[in-house]
């Protein structure tokens, strides 16, 4: 038996399987009880967190905005959102003529299972997580693939040309942001020299956001995409797309859409923390573990806080721009940034200190140079103007007529 | 017969359900999110067998990949995917005879091997060795020539998928 104030979650798992043993039931059948039990509770618990999400998201914009923000339902509006969630229980479902049925009703279903997934192996504390899957990395990006799926499921059985446009949309965009994304993750695993997510924390005794910020800059960046959240909404962009690939939707399936989008864009910013800075590690963590729960979401805190200033404050980019940023910047960037980690970890080998101070270097000159390279671009290669301005009354020159067609 | 075979049963049936269907459906779209479920299917029994790194390579790359290009494909041809017709060609007798014949050729094989009427190994921790199959791809004399030419023709594909997309008016 474990101490109880040292592991809480583990003492009333193993008191529940002594229970449950006692009760005559096979060992392995417990273990599964067990098992099911836990993911139904962490799964609901993440759910429920959402509600407090949606209040914090709409609260903050509307101070950023200068507005209010919800507040009549409760103490600073904090129950509005139970209230939204009863309303939209109650709303009805409306499926539409040609659409197809299976499809249009397994989406919602896969959107939120997709994010539900990763929380399987995040580790909340030293010993608190689902499994300590030892390719977690691999997995979350192979997870991540069940969305995509949802929202091209959700555009084709709409039978709708918007939601269709707003899928294959969604779809580029999300293809396209995992390049530079993957390419990122693999420079922590590089660092910790395996795949597991709690391997990955436990050998952060420095943050790797120290030790490689580039690479942090651009799974922030990237995650932010994959979310679908603005700067990169133009999958919803309401004046060409209604509402994108869940125009069809109504009720508790839309529902489940926009649950999915808020609980996907708070397990980018755990993501981070776990990733990048040092998930449940801090002081005093080896004495009393469960603080590593607390530390793990004042950091996700701190990065999601970040997440929604972005929102609130960058506007939309256009197609051309989002795609321009991903495979004309994100994409090199990452890769002389692995490329970069790699050398100077391998030569710096052994001496920590040089390592920690080498690679932070390393990373600010690749940096500063790649920006230089950037603007220096930027000047040489101006984006030309759609057509040139003309006087109404001249009849077009060669010249324009050129530019035109 | 032991919990795990009662698993495996279940497994190989709906994957070999889906892909039945995968054959069967009218519509295009359908028979790709057949496909997709046989890929998982295949997923789940590498999960049975205790290999994780290959249950998550095959979601990413099989269900994350190339599945979605399929259906990408399959999407912007919505209507003229659409069978209504009759299912069978006319010369389905032969495919079915050859396919009879590569069938037992396979069962006749697999009858061979002495490992395949042994109950699978259980791993120890770390028995899965990652680091071994990174080697192997590295080795000169194990499989460095496949994994080079696998890369060049990766390669290949991608400039000429650029190539074709280009913009080939400014030239002209």
């Amino acid at each position: 038996m474990t101490n109880w104030l040292e592991d809480p979650i583990r003492w009333i798992a193993e008191w529940l399987y002594s229970v449950l043993v006692g009760w005559g039931i096979l060992p392995s059948v417990a273990d599964v009880i067990l098992m099911i039990t836990g993911a139904a509770i962490l799964s609901t618990l993440a759910l429920l967190w959402v509600l407090f999400l949606i209040w914090f998201e709409r609260k903050l914009i509307g101070r950023i905005q200068d507005r209010f923000g919800p507040n009549r339902v409760g103490p600073w509006g904090i129950f509005q959102s139970v209230a939204d969630m009863i309303k939209i229980f109650t709303k009805e479902y409306i499926t539409p003529q040609g659409a197809d049925k299976v499809l249009y009703n397994l989406a919602p279903v896969l959107a939120v299972a997709s994010v539900l997934l990763i929380w399987a192996v995040l580790p909340f504390t030293r010993s608190i997580m689902g499994v300590n899957l030892n390719v977690g990395v691999v997995y979350i990006v192979a997870v991540g693939g069940g969305g995509v799926l949802a929202i091209l499921m959700a555009g084709y059985a709409s039978n709708n040309k918007y939601a269709f446009l707003g899928a294959s949309r969604a779809v580029a965009q999300l293809i396209s942001y995992e390049v530079p994304m993957v390419i990122s993750l693999l420079v922590p695993v590089l660092l910790a020299g395996s795949m597991g997510l709690n391997d990955i924390v436990q050998a952060q005794s420095v943050p790797y956001l120290v030790m490689a910020p580039v690479a942090a800059l651009v799974f922030f960046i990237t995650s932010m995409a994959e979310t679908g959240r603005a700067p990169f909404d133009l999958v919803e962009a309401e004046s060409e797309l209604v509402a994108g690939y869940n125009t069809e939707y109504s009720g508790l399936k839309f529902g489940m859409f926009f649950v999915g989008e808020f609980l996907h864009s708070f397990t980018a910013a755990l993501l981070f923390a776990v990733l990048f800075l040092g998930g449940w590690r801090g002081p005093f963590v080896d004495q009393v573990p469960l603080l590593g729960l607390v530390y793990l979401f004042i950091k996700t805190m701190v990065i999601y806080f970040l997440i929604i200033l972005v929102r609130a404050s960058v506007p939309r980019f256009r197609i051309d721009q989002m795609m321009d940023l991903n495979w004309k910047v994100l994409t090199p960037l990452s890769i002389l940034s692995f490329l970069v980690t790699a050398v100077i970890a391998k030569v710096l080998e052994g001496q920590f200190l040089f390592q920690v101070l080498g690679l932070l270097a390393g990373n600010v000159i690749l940096l500063v140079l790649f920006m230089e390279w950037g603007e220096r671009r930027n000047k040489r290669n101006r984006r030309p103007m759609v057509s040139q301005p003309r006087p109404l009354a001249t009849p077009a020159s060669d010249e324009t007529s050129m530019a035109q067609s | 017969m032991s919990a795990f075979q009662i698993v495996f049963l279940l497994i190989a049936l709906l994957t070999l359900f889906s892909a039945l269907m995968v054959v069967f459906a009218r519509k295009t779209i359908h028979s790709a999110f057949w496909l997709i479920l046989a890929l998982f299917g295949v997923a789940a029994t590498f999960a049975t067998l205790a290999a994780s790194f290959f249950v998550v390579i095959q979601v990413a790359v099989y269900i994350g990949a190339i599945a979605i290009l399929i259906i990408f494909t399959v999407m912007l041809t919505r209507r003229s995917m659409e069978e209504s017709g009759d299912q069978l060609l006319p010369g389905w007798g032969w495919a079915a005879l050859v396919v009879l014949i590569v069938f037992g050729g396979l069962v006749f094989m697999l009858l061979q091997w002495q490992g395949i009427f042994q109950p699978p190994q259980v791993l120890t921790a770390g028995g899965e060795n990652l680091e071994n199959l990174g080697m192997a791809l590295v080795m000169p004399d194990r499989y460095v020539i496949p994994f080079e030419v696998a890369s060049v023709l990766l390669v290949a594909a991608m400039i000429g998928a650029i190539y074709v997309a280009g913009d080939h008016k400014k030239r002209s």
